[in-house]
């Protein structure tokens, strides 16, 4: 499987994402930079962790306008899994790919711990490969984390299953602890814990490789 | 000419800040503060002899768009000369 990290000025996360791809499930990760019109033919996107554009305006809302995110959005439009991790959540949402908002955090800090999440359907590319109840250790880094949508959207986003992860302590005031999203056509996902950085028996945890290793095995029965 | 395109939470939307805001003027003893709501502005310049009417419609266009999220936000334009 061929993943395309998307890289805008001021992600930081790329690069633990290709490590993640590449070293830790052995499969080929590229790089493409935020003024590419083209993703030049990968399987699945990474928009990663990080500030991108120095998170001027809002996060992830200058990042929206790029000529990369015109390509991922065909993409998705397409299909494509694309999964959007921290400021990739933040881009995904800015840019209406998903519903919803990030907010500042309810007690204003950015917050960088491991926390406890819930998958809460195992009826997606990105988590078929866990079960419905559970538990994955993740670390959070964000400051603007708190997830915020109308009563009806979230309404809307239970009834169809699309809450992918829940925090068990939920750390940012989002709401009905909701930490990671799935679009109408579950190929993309939006999630504010980083499972690329707990990848390697290294980092403390690898629970997040079994939302990568579902990406691989979802691509290889598509 | 100058516009100012003020964004501002929706009021349904909690604002943690104005509260740490309203919680430091209540500790400063200024009692009579029962809210605070934070927002910000942008100021554009408009290019010499742009038509105002033309102007507008741009401008309400970019603060829909782009300067604030109609999801959490409300936004307001107001002419400065």
């Amino acid at each position: 499987m061929r993943v395309g990290v998307v890289v805008f000025p001021g992600s930081n996360c790329d690069h633990d994402a290709w490590f993640a791809v590449s070293r830790n499930l052995g499969h080929t990760a590229g790089f493409i930079w935020h003024d590419s019109d083209r993703l030049g033919g990968v399987d699945a996107v990474i928009l990663p962790g990080g500030f991108s554009y120095g998170d001027y305006l809002r996060c992830g809302a200058i990042a929206r306008f790029s000529p990369v995110m015109q390509a991922v959005r065909k993409f998705a439009d397409d299909g494509g899994q694309v999964l959007g991790i921290c400021n990739g959540f933040q881009v995904l949402v800015e840019s209406h790919i998903l519903p919803g908002a990030l907010l500042r955090n309810a007690g204003l800090k950015f917050i960088c711990r491991e926390v406890r999440l819930r998958v809460e359907t195992a009826a997606s590319p990105f988590t078929h490969a866990a079960e419905k109840g559970r538990i994955l250790r993740l670390p959070i880094a964000h400051g603007e984390g708190c997830y915020y949508a109308d009563n009806r959207t979230l309404d809307e986003l239970e009834a169809a299953d699309r809450v992918a992860f829940r925090y068990l302590d939920n750390p940012n005031g989002s709401a009905r602890d909701i930490a990671g999203i799935l679009n109408q056509g579950r190929n993309v996902l939006g999630m504010m814990p980083h499972p690329e950085r707990a990848a390697d028996p290294l980092m403390g945890s690898t629970d997040g490789l079994v939302i990568l290793q579902s990406m691989v095995s979802a691509y290889a029965v598509r | 000419m100058k516009a100012r395109v003020y964004v501002s939470l929706k009021p349904t939307v909690l604002d943690p800040q104005g509260q740490t805001i309203r919680s430091a003027l209540a500790g400063l003893g200024h009692a009579a503060i029962a809210e605070v709501r934070q927002g910000k502005f942008f100021d554009l310049t408009l290019q010499p002899g742009t038509a105002r009417e033309k102007a507008s419609a741009e401008i309400e266009r970019i603060a829909h768009d782009i300067l604030s999220n109609p999801v959490i936000e409300d936004y307001q334009v107001e002419f400065l000369d």
